[in-house]
């Protein structure tokens, strides 16, 4: 009985004090709000004080309107004083009309709650150069209890966001500038530039020199002066709306970055690439390799992660960031790292394939076309070299033959696939092939074009360059690297000499799926089909 | 019955001032809600074999039939016959078989019409799968409920498979729930050929006629695509084609942000795409009370991998081809300058459905259509060219346009069935709710804020509104989802209930508190006394009406009194 009564009797004081709990503390809000409304600061000038209104708080966490002018040295009056000043100021209404000519405002970080003493920008509801109207919500603060709207009370352009998305601030602090005409977004930026420089490091600071009053506009802060006739080019920028967000949050200017994806815009990756991140989705599916001097793009990340080793620059020298595509390949580089490679060369007699390559080269066959399908016979036979392994734990079993072959192209480096390349016949891949370099060079190829390769093929062959070897792209099972092929002095079985030609070839594979024996009959395979270079043909 | 939807909505008219009879369709603003929809003159359909195929059929009856038009038949096959087996046509059919009425159903395509089968069914499934990704992927709120997930990744084949699945369990369940009673359910596209008579066959084969008593229109609707703008069915679709989920485009541009769009933005963002919002209006989400549509952009739009362009008309897209993205050219809605150009993987026409009234034969019965639209009265008495009502005909649904909601359209076939079995009914379109299903989710019944006030000047009263926080709610809290707010629009002289809007966590099942209180007439300072179990999310209403100040006292006999005026 006695245990029955209480069971009853105690959810019941539970809920109540439950439910009313935060009803309570809301009321306490909106109590302590209103002090902190009346806060108000001065202008330069005397005149322009004005009495700050504020939107009755219905809900403490609803809206809540605040806005201040620009203070000039003097300590920001606080809750005591403010109240009956404002009360006074309201009635000079005919003192309103003297308005002074530089009207720019700071916004603060408004007092959310009594215990509040920072917050953090949850959003920029506006964004640098909006307009604004009395009454519209600009930011959204997160105190320590919820997430507000601030209100402006001012018409008006916001001419800088000093705090970004994410950063805290305390609370009184500059979180924004105001400027009441465009004319004096240039004065205020340089406002905002010189608060930043002492809150967040981030914005680069243009000098606030007395001059700017006089000279028209000061240089928009931060990109070069070549950004915007990048604008007006014939191609117009496109990029996706993450990648807008992204650039936005990061300060990077969307003019300056390269897009890689499809039809060259501009994705999410780029844009953290250009802001020196390390990309949220892994694999993003930029499979970019770097043949044998890798050494110096992958020293740059190594070097980043640890500072303290880093030899001092030596003087005169110049730093030029990476672009997109030179970062995707960076990032490829470094990630290739974790996976354990082991190299086998063998020599391969190309008589039979040079001669087959004069036949053949009037009818648009290229010598990447011979190698590819060549490849891709060999692989077709020996499937393990083919394969991938992707968590550490399995093998990947490709079912298509897809050869990415490296190709450079102005700063930079990307790898076209021939899919299908066992099946294609040689005259069809030479055509496929000539169409993804065309692509490859205008920025259109399409993801499937460049990140879905199962083998992949580097020849600097054409430089003279004997040998080399290929690091591994990430997600691919094996790389081949092509040396030159040259007039060699062999000797057979029974003594005779002979001047044949031949060439290195050099696989780079994983051992984890691809051990010593499978990469040598590999390679013996592929040998054989040199060799007997007619079999390409068929 | 499973009618609670998003995906039926209307096609309404930008603003008041909408010119009634402009020629553009253009100007149409699309996905609004609560407003009577307008409809569209010219209309690019593609499916439109009923409406083809009929005609031909049509003029042959003509003809045929021109002796005995004009005369009603002295007895009838079937008491009351329904054009079109969607929700409406099954709500009122089920109810016409409770009041006894010997039944039948036309249907020329699939029982269940749009909400079952290219509607608010298989998007709940997409949305279902769309709700646990989000979730899973926000390690944030893992990590606060001390989870731990890897990756959550998902089979784009068993998504769609999913939703297909489930509109087809609920097909045959609304067929077989009809068998079951009795409601003969005729194949065909139907035809109204003269009073009290209507015609229905395949094609190809011969058309048969039945006569009843009572005939009611609930043909529904299709997706409504503006002109300039070419559906291919892959890369430009309407919501037809999305719900198959054939691909998950990496961005795509969702044309109309109102609940078709705002929920494939749900879905498409929850599986990995970018969206891009085109909207005719100058702000996002236009229908909705605004207080509700700016909270509901800053949790919905701002967070994600949305942007959008507000107050233009996408005046034409063009499908990729030729290596060619999808380009959508823009152009501003009030200067119709070229604005800008948008190249983009996809396009979803969101922008408001078409009702699908063509080739019914109206004008045998001398019913001129309103842009599509079948007239009718506030009893869905269908209205003839001369203004008089044509007996024993009755719209419901979509095809009326009154309020283009699954749910909407089955009361009104309900309402129908009560006044043809004697009782006078009309139904308070102002107590159906509307939910939108998003993550959180948004519903509302009754008049919005700017609405109220409209109305209260006109009328001369007061209006006050109260609100209450999800951040307040103990099990929201509990499920650390503590984003949303309630807001009730009321007057505090008699407490009438005018309008309530929610958006946060089951904000759709919370509203019929709301919602069966305005249909019933329950005042504020009664529903407050009602109890509400702890800890539970219906308290975030329980505190709503707690939180209202009205001046009238709690009535001493039954809450329920007289019913608000509609």
């Amino acid at each position: 009985m006695q245990t029955q009564f209480g069971s009853a009797v105690f959810p019941r004081l539970l809920r109540r004090s439950l439910s009313y709990i935060p009803s309570i503390l809301y009321s306490l809000h909106s109590l302590l709000n209103l002090f902190h409304f009346f806060r108000f600061l001065s202008n330069s000038s005397p005149q322009s004080q004005k009495h700050k209104e504020m939107a009755s708080p219905f809900l403490s966490n609803t809206i809540i309107s605040f806005s201040s002018s620009l203070s000039s040295s003097s300590s920001l009056p606080r809750l005591a004083p403010s109240i009956p000043f404002s009360a006074i100021r309201s009635k000079s209404t005919p003192r309103r009309i003297l308005t002074v000519r530089s009207k720019i405002r700071e916004i603060f970080m408004p007092a959310l709650s009594s215990t509040m003493t920072e917050g953090k920008i949850v959003s920029w509801v506006k964004s640098e150069g909006d307009v604004l109207s009395k009454g519209e919500s600009v930011v959204v603060v997160e105190s320590d209890k919820a997430d507000m709207d601030v209100e402006t009370f001012y018409d008006g352009i916001l001419a800088a966001i000093v705090v970004g998305e994410g950063e805290t601030a305390p609370v009184g602090a500059a979180i924004g500038i105001l400027a009441e005409t465009e004319d004096e977004i240039a004065e205020a930026k340089a406002k905002a530039a010189s608060k930043s420089g002492a809150s967040t490091p981030s914005a680069p600071p243009p000098a606030p020199t007395p001059a700017a009053a006089s000279t028209p506009a000061p240089p928009k802060s931060t990109p070069a002066p070549a950004a915007p006739t990048v604008a007006e080019g014939p191609r117009k920028t496109v990029a996706t709306p993450y990648a807008k967000k992204l650039a936005k949050q990061h300060k990077v200017d969307i003019e300056s970055v390269v897009g890689t994806g499809p039809y060259g815009r501009i994705t999410p990756e780029d844009i953290e690439a250009a802001a020196g991140l390390s990309p949220s989705k892994k694999n993003v599916g930029l499979a970019v390799v770097v043949e044998t001097k890798p050494a110096a793009p992958a020293k740059a990340p190594a070097a980043s992660a640890a500072p303290s080793s880093l030899p001092p620059p030596v003087p005169g020298s110049t730093v030029v960031p990476f672009t997109t595509m030179q970062s995707a390949v960076s990032k490829n580089m470094v990630e290739s790292l974790s996976v354990p490679t082991f190299r086998v060369g063998y020599p391969v007699t190309t008589d039979a394939l040079d001669a087959l390559y004069e036949k053949v080269k009037p009818k648009g066959v290229t010598m990447t076309a011979l190698l590819a399908k060549a490849a891709a016979m060999a692989l077709a036979q020996h499937p393990v070299v083919n394969s991938s392994c992707k968590d550490g734990k399995s093998f990947t079993y490709n079912s298509n033959i897809n050869i990415a072959v490296a190709v450079a192209i102005n700063g930079g480096l990307i790898t076209p696939v021939l899919q299908d390349a066992d099946k294609l016949d040689l005259y069809l891949l030479s055509q496929k092939w000539k169409e993804l370099v065309e692509k490859a060079r205008a920025k259109q190829l399409q993801p499937q074009e460049y990140n879905s390769g199962t083998f992949t093929l580097s020849n600097l062959g054409m430089f003279g360059v004997d040998r080399f070897d290929a690091i591994l792209p990430p997600g691919q099972g094996a790389i081949m690297a092509v040396g030159a092929s040259k007039p060699t002095v062999v000797a057979d079985a029974d003594g005779f000499f002979s001047v044949k030609n031949k060439m290195l070839v050099n696989v780079t594979a994983d051992h984890r799926i691809i051990y010593g024996a499978d990469l040598a009959a590999f390679l013996q395979t592929f040998s054989k089909i040199v060799e007997n270079a007619e079999s390409l043909t068929l | 019955m499973h009618s609670t939807l998003s995906f039926s909505r209307a096609t309404t008219v930008p603003t008041t001032n909408y010119a009634f009879h402009s020629q553009s369709p253009i100007n149409l603003r699309f996905c609004g809600l609560r407003r009577e929809a307008f409809g569209i003159s010219i209309l690019t359909r593609s499916s439109s074999g009923r409406v083809r195929l009929s005609t031909r059929g049509r003029s042959k009856r003509i003809s045929a039939s021109t002796g005995n038009n004009g005369t009603p038949p002295k007895s009838f096959d079937y008491d009351l016959i329904i054009i079109g087996a969607g929700v409406g046509g099954h709500g009122a059919a089920l109810h016409a078989v409770e009041k006894g009425l010997k039944t039948a159903i036309i249907e020329g395509d699939v029982v269940g019409g749009t909400c079952v089968n290219r509607g608010c069914v298989p998007s709940k499934a997409l949305l279902a799968v769309s709700g646990r990704m989000r979730e899973l992927q926000s390690e944030h709120h893992m990590k606060a409920l001390g989870l731990q997930v890897s990756a959550a990744g998902y089979d784009r084949q068993g998504v769609a498979g999913h939703a297909n699945n489930l509109a087809s369990k609920i097909r045959s369940n609304l067929t077989n729930s009809m068998k079951a009673l009795g409601v003969d359910i005729l194949t065909g596209f139907g035809t109204i050929v003269g009073p009290q008579k209507v015609k229905y066959g395949k094609v190809g084969f011969t058309d048969n006629i039945v006569t009843a008593k009572d005939i009611i229109i609930a043909t529904g609707s299709v997706p409504f695509v503006p002109k300039g703008i070419e559906v291919d069915g892959k890369t430009v679709i309407t919501s037809d084609h999305a719900l198959k989920l054939e691909f998950v485009p990496d961005w795509i541009a969702i044309v109309g942000s109102g609940y078709i769009g705002l929920e494939f933005s749900d879905v498409y963002t929850a599986l990995g795409s970018e969206v891009t919002f085109i909207e005719a209006l100058d702000q996002l989400m236009p229908g909705f009370d605004p207080e509700i549509s700016k909270l509901a952009q800053r949790v919905l739009i701002n967070p994600r991998k949305i942007d959008y362009h507000t107050g233009v008309f996408a005046t034409k897209i063009t499908p990729a081809r030729d290596g060619k993205p999808v380009i959508i050219e823009l152009t501003d809605a009030k200067t119709k300058e070229h604005k800008d150009t948008l190249e983009v993987d996809a396009a979803l026409i969101a922008t408001g459905r078409a009702p699908f009234t063509n080739g019914l034969g109206l004008e045998n019965i001398n019913v001129v259509t309103q842009r599509g639209f079948v007239p009718v009265d506030e009893r869905m008495r269908v209205i003839d060219a001369n203004g008089n009502l044509v007996p024993h005909l009755y719209c419901i649904g979509d095809a009326n346009g009154k309020m283009m909601l699954a749910h909407a359209a089955s009361a009104q076939g309900i309402s129908v069935v009560e006044q043809v079995t004697g009782r006078d009914h009309v139904l308070n379109h102002l107590s159906v709710p509307a939910a939108c299903f998003t993550h959180p989710e948004i519903s509302m019944v009754g008049l919005t804020e700017p609405q109220a006030r409209e109305k209260a000047e006109k009328e001369g009263f007061e209006i006050s509104v109260a609100k209450t926080s999800f951040k307040a709610n103990t099990k929201a809290q509990a499920e650390n989802e503590g984003e949303g707010l309630a807001k009730l629009i009321y007057r505090p002289d008699n407490g009438e209930i005018l309008g309530v809007h929610i958006f946060g966590l089951h904000a759709a099942d919370l509203i019929h508190e709301a919602s069966n209180a305005i249909a019933l007439g329950t005042r504020i300072q009664d529903i407050k006394f009602a109890v509400h179990a702890h800890p539970t999310l219906s308290e975030v209403l329980d505190e709503l009406f707690k939180s209202a100040k009205v001046k009238a006292p709690a009535s001493t006999s039954s809450p329920i009194s007289e019913p608000v005026a509609a």
